[in-house]
């Protein structure tokens, strides 16, 4: 039973980076019903960015966070600016294969300059510290990505419900044309939504780098976080960390009784096996076309 | 002008047509015999893609569901021939045909759930799909697990394929009966019911198109030309293993298709030999003269050395970029507009 539990506070503890990816993903879907499949190489490149800042041209901790959150909401930003705004008649099929090709230049781009020689990055909390309580433990970390992780799904559902640009950009959520017709640029809009995704996604990184940072890191969390939002419904923030928190727990579970290396290939599957009960994930309501 | 429906479908629908593909096939029987071996060894590399990308093509450019897990399709061909071959002595054409057989089974599996989901979800499907295979394939002992299989020696009917130059022929023979394959599904009923349920599903099942049975068959056609080239692969590499067939070669399974363009066969041969002869050319980058030097000082000065083999990654993403961001028809795209301008040149 202890073993039980530890197994599922891991699940959530792994929940809680893939959350962070989720709820970037979730954001950008639902406004232009995008798959950013670039969402993970822009939490890489926001990574090695901050591992230069603080390894290579010693800028404070406190300082370089901020630097790196500032870069990353740039780079989100550009991309939508320079590459998806540009398309020529763009359909939901092509923006998706933009977001990949993009995915390829960052990566290529982060491995080009660092070479795939594993880093590490200083973090004031070590990787190796944990929190105990009772008998159970949970990295600092993965503590710290929780509440990281709270904080910012708080403050996005607030900032979205209750401020004015929140009301926009909830606007053209729901409709880019008649917000447009109602005076809303939508074109900024977008912009800054890919923006305030690409720092989400890119805190997760932060987060991860001090335990692993190679050029692949973000692979891993990138489609767990992935599967977690298209379980929680693509659309709904809440649904996309619920998905995340059962994706990690499941993986956990089986990875504890079963097989570790299975672990990944029977999240995917339950994955699919829910999506076959439920075509639009648990918490979204599922649109039947009609005619 | 097209006047009758057998006008369309017509393989040589003009002169000019035959005498192309004559000079084609021309330039196939002699190009082993007029080239060194590694641009024979190149070209069979581009006819492995040539029958991937037009598989994929007719999922996803024909039928638009997209696929993220081709790579797990071109593993399951490539183990499955090999497996054949080595354990029960199958003869290479028809271990070759099971293996595919075996895919297009997989594919009409995966195709299931597509009946139901679209866009994001059926992608994390497929990827899902692609990823468990590696996994799997990974610890199966009797498929080598983590060291992978070598590929048996291949005897046809009393013929030793085992040099590139004979290989080729081989390879061009059943490349071109599948291009042909393919075209000639997209030019009649199956074709058309494929890009019907493209456009709009709901207006397909209106006009008595059986979506269950086409979807599942566009995911099935399409695993099976991915099988068969996965099976060609493993003898042209002659060592397969599970890392190689990874979400990377999926990706780049559905940059050739959309970079030759979306819906055209004409379009995937173009894109499968582009990125071939990339992927080729760039793997040693730093030999190309003018580029090389100047990206082995560019890389010296401000990347690493170390990383320089992931440019190739850059110049794949700068051309699916640029491509869909210009030309989403991509090259065919290109080709329709140059015949365009000339056909009504001076205006």
């Amino acid at each position: 039973m202890e073993n039980f539990l530890q197994l599922i506070i891991n699940g959530i503890a792994a929940g809680g980076y893939y959350g962070l990816i989720a709820l970037a993903m979730v954001l950008i879907y639902r406004t232009s019903e995008v798959v950013n499949f670039a969402q993970g190489e822009i939490a890489l490149i926001t990574a090695y960015f901050t591992y230069m800042l603080l390894d290579q041209l010693n800028v404070a901790f406190w300082q370089a966070v901020p630097i790196a959150i500032v870069f990353a909401f740039f780079v989100g930003a550009m991309i939508e600016f320079c590459a998806l705004r540009r398309a020529k008649d763009p359909n939901v099929l092509s923006l998706i294969i933009i977001t990949i090709g993009i995915e390829m230049i960052l990566m290529g781009l982060v491995s080009w300059k660092f070479g795939a020689d594993p880093k590490t990055m200083s973090f004031p909390i070590s990787p190796y510290d944990s929190v105990t309580f009772g008998k159970f433990y949970i990295r600092g970390l993965e503590l710290l990505a929780l509440i990281v992780l709270l904080v910012v799904f708080l403050s996005t559902y607030l900032f979205l419900s209750h401020s004015k640009l929140g009301t926009a950009m909830r606007a053209t959520q729901q409709n880019l044309v008649i917000a447009r017709v109602m005076g809303i640029r939508t074109k900024r809009i977008m912009m800054l939504t890919w923006g305030i995704s690409g720092a989400i996604g890119a805190l997760a990184a932060l987060l991860i780098a001090p335990t692993t940072m190679q050029p692949y890191m973000m692979w891993d969390p990138m489609l767990k976080g992935f599967a977690g939002a298209v379980l929680g419904g693509m659309t709904s923030m809440g649904g996309a960390l619920v998905g995340s928190f059962i994706v990690g727990i499941i993986e956990n579970l089986f990875g504890g009784y079963v097989s570790i290396e299975f672990k990944s290939a029977v999240a995917f599957f339950i994955i699919v096996l829910s999506l076959f009960i439920r075509p639009s994930g648990l918490f979204a309501r599922h649109y039947v076309k009609k005619v | 002008m097209k006047r009758s429906y057998y006008e369309d479908i017509e393989f040589f629908s003009s002169k000019v047509v035959l005498f192309w593909f004559c000079v084609l096939v021309a330039f196939i029987i002699i190009y082993p015999y007029i080239l060194p071996n590694y641009y024979v060894y190149m070209a069979n590399y581009m006819a492995i893609n040539i029958i991937v990308a037009v598989g994929l093509n007719l999922l996803v450019g024909y039928t638009g569901q997209i696929s993220l897990g081709h790579s797990g399709f071109f593993a399951i061909g490539a183990y499955a021939t090999t497996f054949l071959m080595l354990k029960i002595n199958a003869p290479f054409l028809l271990a070759l045909l099971i293996g595919a057989s075996i895919a297009a089974l997989f594919g009409f599996i995966i195709g299931i759930p597509s009946l139901k989901l679209e866009g994001p979800y059926l992608s994390i499907a497929t990827l899902g799909f692609g990823l468990t295979i590696t996994t799997v394939l990974g610890r199966l002992e009797f498929l080598g697990g983590r060291q992978g299989l070598h590929t048996p020696e291949l005897i046809m009917f009393g013929w030793h394929v085992d040099t590139d130059r004979e290989f080729f022929y081989l390879l061009m023979a059943i490349t071109f009966l599948l291009v042909i394959g393919a075209r000639n599904i997209v030019k009649t009923r199956v074709g058309r019911a494929f890009m019907a349920i493209r456009d709009e599903d709901i207006a397909a099942q209106c006009m008595g198109i059986n979506l269950t049975l086409y979807k599942t068959m566009a995911f099935a056609t399409s695993a099976f030309y991915t099988g068969i080239a996965g099976g060609l692969y493993a003898f042209v590499l002659r060592f397969i293993e599970p890392e190689m067939f990874g979400l990377m070669m999926s990706i780049l399974f559905l940059g050739m298709v959309v970079v030759g363009g979306l819906g055209s066969i004409f379009g995937s041969i173009a894109g499968a030999i582009i990125f071939s002869w990339l992927d080729l050319q760039l793997r040693n980058i730093l030999n190309i003269p003018y580029i090389g030097p100047f990206l082995s000082e560019l890389s010296r000065s401000y990347f690493s050395i170390t990383g320089v083999p992931n440019i190739q990654f850059i110049i794949y993403g700068l051309i699916i970029v640029l491509i869909m961001v210009f030309e989403p028809l991509g090259i065919f795209g290109f080709w329709i507009r140059t015949k365009k301008y000339w056909k009504t040149w001076p205006f």
